[in-house]
């Protein structure tokens, strides 16, 4: 029935061109030219006022419609039932839905089925409220745009400022979405944080004991046991690792790349670097788990050393692989970028071009390549598969690279994915999540900071 | 023009003795050797890139070829339905089907002459696939002519089986045949007594003593674990003080040395049977597995002295008594019963249906064209495939037309205002922002809904269009479509930054509005551009995997999707399921499924390449 209140729009919206369209040239006596705008904009004036009128109707009925139906519901269970509350009374009203709908449902019994029956005739109200509203509205705003055409109009004008408009909101999408992702964390962070640590955040940031779930099957989640910082400390040592492995060498590569290769290698040797740059992160973290953990593990048996399967050094050593293209990508653009009027000068003084780079070159780009290198550490903070895949998720506090660890990503991906009531599991996974978001959001500005702040415009 | 009678400024011979002397030879000598270290480093970085994605793509094409053939047992079926099955098969209903699986037992019982019924029949039943009964009921179904005849059927063999054709569990190999031997019966029922040359069974008694000396030195290993424990637990014992605890610690202490020396024991036993020149073994079932194929029949060898052993009869012999060199082998299989997945007898029947010819191979196609399913030889990534393309289809039609309209308004028309400012740099900090957030985001503001301490500000979005949108393309595309926004802006807004001026400034001289200039002129030109842009964020968006698995598509789904809204997997996720699970033949299909995943994505980064050289033109 609600898909048929948009066609309804669609289809009023269509007619309206056509229809405004032939009034536009009907008013201009068939002399198109006295017009002021074009007959087709006419006709998108009308569609698109049409259209987003009863779009805009749509949304807020169904707001309305929604809060509505649940509110009676909720007050329909209060008045037959007044005992059943929080999550059972949910359930009650989850199950006489079902039963109207024909779904699934738990359990049946009378209260059920009389929710049901109230159900289904606020339903009924709602979706004839909706639907009428909405057609009611469009055919209103078509009459309303039919109105409007006489040869001054600037039909348009005002339909460009229309478009301008939907242009805009899409620009502002991005900024909906940051809000969003602020609301959605927050929120259960804060209840996180009301709720089990008691605005005790220190014990969050600062504690050393790791396994949120232990107290659950008594209904309580322990504050004491929700100490990140085995997690910070895991997380830190794969990030370092990954660039240990990946500054060096994707600097070296760029440095090579950018001042000594010649086009041969450079045709092979890019394109190279964007394939492993393409590679999906699960096929990192397969490569990780299958092979390079086990090959760790041989090779400290043979060496005498215990390496645990899930260290943190194949997972370090993998997720470095994957960020030496970015490196190097990004370092390329800078050391590029330093014109080559230095390079000249200081050939010109007699330097040999490895001195040109090391002592000119590489300080001229270094903002360039500590904001990368800061980014880089951003993707390795922020990255889930490979982890997932190949680190264990004991909390351990260590800070040797061949014991198991773990990271917040990992945390956060088995917390969300267990067995646990999704209620009691989203506290800590958010509040991680939060940290994680806070945190790789500094990082970035940061970077960008350096780079704006240190960067010398040498036109 | 200077005085040419004057001092120099500087004294030519000192300078030209300090460029040219010895230490000025040793310091350039330093700096060029400075720079082809600098050199080195650079192509040892290359290299390092270049092997690790050489390592990473043989892997998995490794992987990718332990299953690219199917095993089957190919057996002679009669057709001999009972009253049940024959209704089933012939009454009019499509979704019904006989289990016709007797009959395939049947057949396998007079193949391997086993018994085919009842408990003792598990280990032959437990050579196919568990649903083939249901295929031979298909093919039955729809060709009834069968029915009374002879039916020429291939059966899927179950995983394990699988692994042990490809050689996941070892192979046989020889135990040591040499000299006749002689079979004589043993004290009861199936035991016999073997007597056998004194060279013969070398191989398998160097098997026996390096299986006792592993074990050995295991042993030792957890015996000095007790001995470390053990000798804690005595440094606690010294320094307690209170009389309860003590007591507890020296009943621990007790219990640890106990322990220790019990292992102690016996790991000296195994490591005197590891050296012991008389070379008596009693085979368990953690042993290698040492069997005689003589006469048609097996014998599995359960002691081995130096000229006589004693073993079980597996598959009868037609006949004891002396067997002369050449007609009988002995057979060694160094991975242990109790540590494969398939038992001896198992083992036996098919190694004989492989004598005979009846194990056959097959192209696997079922990897790719099947969905998923929880037996391992079943299972294929079809459905998955249909997921990602649903999920795709979504993400593109949201923001394609979202990601240009932003460009265009960001790059014609937005005012150099603090505004316009903000909306860049939070396009720029979305580009950064980890993905498993965005699957976050997706949990709760478009499925479960926000909620602040109690009071709930709003449901989850996307319930409007579905019940539960938890795992369904729906919501996938519009998480991953959050997630490329930034990438389709950023790449858009180049390619119209890269529209000329003049190209806009004549469009605006014949009179046409901004509006006009953006969409007739600028945005036809800059199309190519913004394709292979947006082409490159779609395959970035196709390897996605951790907002995907956080929002719910990483259940086990068996059919493919028929539209958004139904429950579906997508590729990645599948390969992140199948990684985890612990089944082996799973370890082929990931390959398989990472194979076509990389497949896909070559494709678009390479079509997005195509696009790029004939379309993009430099002005």
């Amino acid at each position: 029935m609600l898909t048929i209140a948009l066609l309804g729009v669609v289809i009023l919206g269509i007619a309206g061109y056509v229809i405004a369209r032939q009034r536009a040239v009907a008013v201009s006596g068939g002399e198109t030219a006295a017009l002021h705008s074009r007959p087709g904009y006419h006709g998108l004036y009308a569609l698109t006022v049409t259209t987003l009128v009863g779009i805009g109707v749509f949304i807020v009925a169904s707001a309305i419609g929604s809060w509505y139906l649940g509110s009676s519901m909720r007050s329909a269970l209060a008045d037959l039932d007044p005992t059943i509350s929080g999550l059972q009374a949910d359930r009650v009203l989850q199950d006489a839905r079902a039963i109207a709908t024909g779904g699934v449902t738990s359990a049946v019994d009378a209260l059920r089925e009389e929710l049901s029956g109230v159900f289904s005739s606020v339903n009924a109200t709602r979706v004839w409220g909706i639907t009428i509203l909405t057609l009611g509205g469009a055919i209103a705003a078509l009459f309303f745009a039919l109105q409007t055409i006489t040869t001054e109009f600037r039909a348009r004008n005002k339909s460009e400022t229309i478009f301008r408009t939907i242009l805009w909101s899409t620009a502002a999408v991005a900024v909906v979405t940051t809000v969003m992702i602020f609301i959605a964390l927050i929120g259960e962070t804060l209840n996180f944080f009301t709720g089990v640590l008691d605005w005790r955040i220190d014990k969050f940031l600062f504690g050393l004991t790791w396994s949120p779930l232990s107290g659950v099957h008594t209904g309580e989640m322990s504050p004491d046991k929700v100490g990140a910082v085995p997690l910070f400390v895991g997380t830190l040592m794969i990030t370092v690792i990954a660039m240990l492995v990946a500054i060096p060498i994707g600097l070296f590569a760029a440095i090579y790349l950018s001042e000594f290769a010649s086009t041969h290698v450079r045709a092979w040797a890019k394109p190279m670097l964007e394939i492993l740059a393409g590679i999906p992160t699960v096929v990192y973290g397969f490569f990780a788990a299958t092979t390079v953990a086990p090959f760790m593990v041989g090779m400290g048996a043979s060496l005498g050393i215990s390496v645990e399967a899930e260290s943190a050094l194949a997972a370090g050593l993998v997720m470095g692989i994957m960020i030496i293209p970015f490196i190097s990508s990004l370092s390329d653009d800078v050391i590029n970028a330093v014109p080559q009027s230095l390079r000249d000068g200081s050939y010109g003084l007699g330097a040999t071009r490895a001195e040109t780079i090391m002592k000119v070159v590489l300080p001229a780009a270094l903002p360039g390549i500590v904001s990368a290198s800061l980014l880089g550490i951003s993707r390795a903070v922020g990255e889930t598969m490979i982890v997932v895949m190949a680190v264990g998720q004991s909390a351990n506090l260590t800070f040797n690279p061949l014991d198991k660890v773990t990271t917040v990503t990992v945390q956060i991906t088995m917390l969300i994915l267990g067995d646990t009531e999704a209620e009691t599991a989203a506290g800590p996974a958010y509040t991680l999540g939060f940290a994680l978001f806070a945190a790789t959001l500094s990082l970035n500005i940061i970077a960008l900071r350096i780079v704006r702040k240190y960067r010398q415009k040498y036109d | 023009m200077t005085d040419t009678t004057s001092e120099p400024a500087f004294d030519m011979a000192k300078l030209s003795a300090k460029h040219t002397s010895q230490e000025a030879e040793a310091r350039t000598k330093r700096r060029h050797w400075a720079e082809f270290r600098l050199k080195a480093y650079g192509i040892l970085a290359i290299l390092f890139a270049a092997v690790a994605l050489v390592i990473l793509v043989y892997t998995i094409v490794a992987k990718t070829l332990t299953v690219t053939n199917e095993f089957y047992l190919s057996l002679d079926v009669p057709i001999q339905l009972t009253e049940r099955q024959s209704a089933t098969l012939t009454d009019d209903n499509p979704n019904t089907n006989a289990n016709l699986e007797n009959l395939i037992f049947q057949a396998m019982g007079v193949q391997l002459e086993a018994p085919h019924r009842g408990r003792s029949a598990r280990p032959l039943k437990g050579l196919i696939s568990t649903y083939e009964g249901f295929s031979l009921g298909e093919i039955v179904g729809a060709n009834l002519d069968l029915i009374g005849g002879n039916y020429h059927f291939e059966a899927l063999l179950d995983d394990n089986l699988q692994l042990y054709m490809k050689g996941d569990f070892g192979r046989l190999s020889d135990a040591g045949t040499a000299g006749p031997i002689t079979i004589s019966a043993g004290d009861s029922g199936d035991q016999v007594v073997i007597s056998a040359a004194s060279n013969a069974f070398g191989a398998s008694r160097i098997a026996m003593r390096e299986d006792r000396a592993a074990e050995g030195r295991a042993l030792r290993r957890s015996a000095r674990d007790q001995e470390r424990a053990f000798n804690e637990t005595q440094e606690a014992l010294d320094d307690a003080t209170d009389p309860a605890e003590r007591n507890r610690l020296q009943k621990l202490l007790d219990g640890f040395g106990q322990q220790r020396d019990q292992i102690f024991a016996r790991a000296d036993a195994a490591l005197t049977e590891a050296t012991d020149q008389r070379n008596n073994f009693t085979l368990r079932t953690d042993d290698p597995s040492v069997f005689i194929r003589a006469n048609g029949g097996w014998i599995k060898i359960t002691e081995m002295e130096p000229e006589r052993l004693v073993g079980t009869v597996m598959n009868p012999l037609s006949q004891f008594g002396e067997v002369p060199e050449g007609k009988w082998s002995g057979l060694l299989m160094t991975s242990p019963e109790a540590e494969r997945k398939i038992s001896d007898r198992q083992l036996l029947w098919m190694e004989d249906l492989k004598r005979e010819d009846r194990i056959v191979t097959h192209f696997n196609q079922r990897v790719l064209f099947s969905s998923d399913s929880a037996q391992a030889e079943l299972a294929g990534i079809w459905g998955a495939l249909i997921g990602s393309f649903w999920t795709m289809m979504v993400t593109f039609a949201i923001v394609f037309p979202i990601g240009v309209m932003a460009s265009i308004y960001l790059e014609e028309f937005a005012p150099k205002n603090r505004l316009t400012d903000f909306i860049e740099v939070n396009i720029n900090n979305l580009a950064a922002v980890p993905s498993i957030v965005f699957g976050l985001l997706g949990l709760t503001i478009l499925l479960s809904g926000v909620k602040l301490f109690g009071i709930e500000l709003f449901d989850g979005l996307l319930k409007v269009f579905a019940e539960d949108p938890r795992s369904t393309p729906l919501a996938g595309g519009v998480v991953l479509a959050l997630m490329s926004l930034p990438t389709i802006i950023i790449a858009s807004r180049a390619s119209i930054k890269a529209v000329p001026p003049s190209i806009r400034d004549a469009a605006l001289g014949l009179g046409a509005s901004k509006l006009q200039t953006s969409t007739h002129h600028v945005l036809p030109l800059a199309m190519p551009g913004i394709l292979t842009g947006s082409i490159i964020a779609m395959a970035q968006a196709l390897g996605e995997t951790a907002p995907l698995i956080i929002i719910g598509m990483n259940s086990f789904i068996q059919d493919p999707p028929g539209g958004p809204l139904d429950k579906a997997n997508v590729l990645p996720s599948l390969i992140y399921l199948w990684n985890n699970n612990s089944e082996r033949l799973f370890d082929g299909k990931t390959a398989v499924a990472i194979s076509v995943l990389l497949i896909f994505l070559i494709l678009m980064n390479a079509l997005a390449v195509v696009l790029r050289k004939r379309f993009e033109r430099r002005w």
